[in-house]
């Protein structure tokens, strides 16, 4: 796009997307650590974790004040109007993003030493690495305005369910077989869960890269593939 | 995202149909007008639709032919001599440039508003009164007293200068001025008012109280009004032009124009883009 007759305000909207992708960044690497720490049992790594937070939020901040100081001095129009509403609407959902790491890292701290069993581990595992791809590949589809690239992470919702409501039923049958393993296994749920929350956030990023690319709200419905609320507690634990 | 194509027209050719978001026949129909001063042309093919009972915004680049446009709706091109207007434009379906008929009227019809407010230098009360009698709308002097102070009232103005009617109407402040125009423009029980950016020379205050005083008219009258203040063409418009270059380049409802317009040219207007 060409560029603005005020040279200042091409300014002030590169630096609002030089922030979104530094939170981004930040909000996807604390996801990341926090899986790794839940899973290697590394609380130091947990508890840089939770430090990281504060500048994520700090960042959100910063991108909000910006944001409204551009609306107010420029009262952008069309693209630039939805390009700056969007910054904030995706600082709010990387903000979570960050959160929602930040109390998987404490978790980690919570559950100490008790060791899991391997198949849980790798199977948060991969539901981080799904949701961490899905983050970076929308935060790039939203810089580069690749409208293709933000729908396609929106509807890979799906799997990212899927792979959630697995984790679920595994984690039903090892509290059913050893009520001993009840309090791990609802932290590890909970962390489970933080996951495919994040990936709600890319979703939602999706949605909002869509919105500053085409001008138009994405209407449909997503793609959803969450069943764990259909798993009925009386669940038998697989013979062995 | 951005189609820089022409954009279609799909106007039925008598303009009969209603513009979309409005209910009744449209109030002005443009087809195919072309301007020219001397040889050089202003407006080209222009087709546009003005709905009843609503406002219209033009906007567009300084010398992009908006102000040209609006005062062919009155004829008030008819002074320029080297003007030259083709086409057609009708309201209500009359032609407005029929031989028959009496442009006195048409701009009885078709009030005006300017960009700096110009009342005449009499009383408040004559700025109001002069029309209404050299069109015999009144047929008493009571009756010119209440229609002067209806229009004053309608204007948003009657509170502020009752006392002062008598005074020159020169003497108000520039807000007011512009205001007591516009009593001037509805005195005369007009359909259509076209402004031609009534608020460039008014500061924000006054400008606020216009803005207002156009919501509440719209009830009654066709508005149609040039402007360079994007933001205002937001606010006040239910549908909104572009103008670029002697071309009506995109015309949809305001909200379209301002969030997602289709053509290039207008998203780099509206965005602050042009060089």
């Amino acid at each position: 796009m060409s560029p603005h007759t005020v040279s200042a305000f091409d300014a002030d909207l590169k630096t609002l997307a030089a922030l979104i992708a530094d939170m981004g960044g930040r909000a996807g690497r604390a996801l990341t650590e926090a899986t790794r720490a839940l899973i290697e049992r590394d609380a130091q790594l947990a508890q840089q974790v939770i430090a990281s937070d504060r500048g994520i939020d700090l960042l959100q901040h910063q991108i909000e004040e910006r944001a409204v100081a551009t609306l107010a001095r420029r009262q952008p129009m069309a693209v630039d109007l939805r390009e700056i509403v969007s910054t904030m609407r995706i600082a709010g959902d990387l903000e979570r993003v960050g959160d929602l790491a930040k109390n998987v890292a404490k978790r980690v701290i919570a559950i100490g030493d008790l060791p899991s069993p391997s198949t849980l581990a790798a199977g948060l595992a991969t539901l981080s690495r799904q949701v961490g791809r899905q983050l970076s590949v929308v935060l790039k589809a939203y810089a580069e305005r690749d409208d293709a690239a933000a729908l396609q992470v929106w509807k890979a919702d799906g799997a990212i369910d899927a792979l959630f409501t697995s984790l679920f039923r595994e984690l039903l049958t090892y509290m059913m077989e050893d009520p001993r393993s009840i309090g791990f296994c609802a932290h590890l749920l909970f962390c489970a869960k933080n996951l495919e929350r994040a990936g709600d956030h890319a979703t939602n990023i999706a949605e909002t890269a869509h919105y500053v690319i085409a001008g138009e709200i994405l209407a449909a419905e997503r793609p959803k593939a969450d069943e764990s609320i259909a798993v009925a507690p009386s669940m038998r634990p697989p013979r062995t | 995202m951005i189609v820089d194509a022409p954009v279609q027209h799909a106007f039925s050719r008598d303009g009969a149909t209603a513009v979309s978001g409005f209910a009744g026949p449209p109030k002005v129909v443009a087809r195919d007008v072309n301007v020219y001063y001397g040889e050089k042309q202003a407006l080209k093919d222009v087709n546009v639709d003005i709905p009843d009972k609503g406002v219209m915004a033009f906007i567009g680049p300084s010398g992009c032919g908006k102000s040209t446009f609006l005062r062919c709706i009155n004829r008030m091109n008819d002074t320029i001599p080297s003007c030259r207007v083709e086409g057609k434009i009708t309201i209500d379906g009359r032609d407005i440039y029929d031989r028959a008929l009496d442009v006195v009227q048409l701009r009885a019809r078709v009030g005006m508003v300017f960009q700096k407010p110009n009342p005449f230098p009499k009383s408040v009360f004559e700025n109001v009164a002069y029309g209404p009698r050299i069109h015999g709308l009144a047929n008493t002097k009571s009756e010119l007293a209440d229609i002067v102070t209806v229009s004053l009232q309608r204007a948003g103005l009657l509170e502020e200068v009752k006392d002062r009617l008598n005074d020159p109407g020169t003497g108000l402040s520039g807000g007011q001025q512009q205001r007591l125009c516009i009593a001037r423009a509805i005195a005369v029980e007009p359909e259509i008012i076209l402004m031609d950016e009534p608020c460039s020379a008014l500061d924000p205050i006054a400008t606020a109280k216009i803005e207002e005083l156009i919501d509440e008219l719209k009830a009654d009258y066709t508005i149609v009004i040039v402007t360079h203040n994007m933001q205002q063409a937001a606010r006040v418009s239910q549908r909104t032009a572009f103008f670029h270059l002697g071309n009506l380049v995109e015309e949809a409802p305001t909200g379209v124009i301002f969030n997602n317009p289709k053509d290039k040219r207008t998203q780099d207007y509206i965005t602050g883009r042009f060089g």
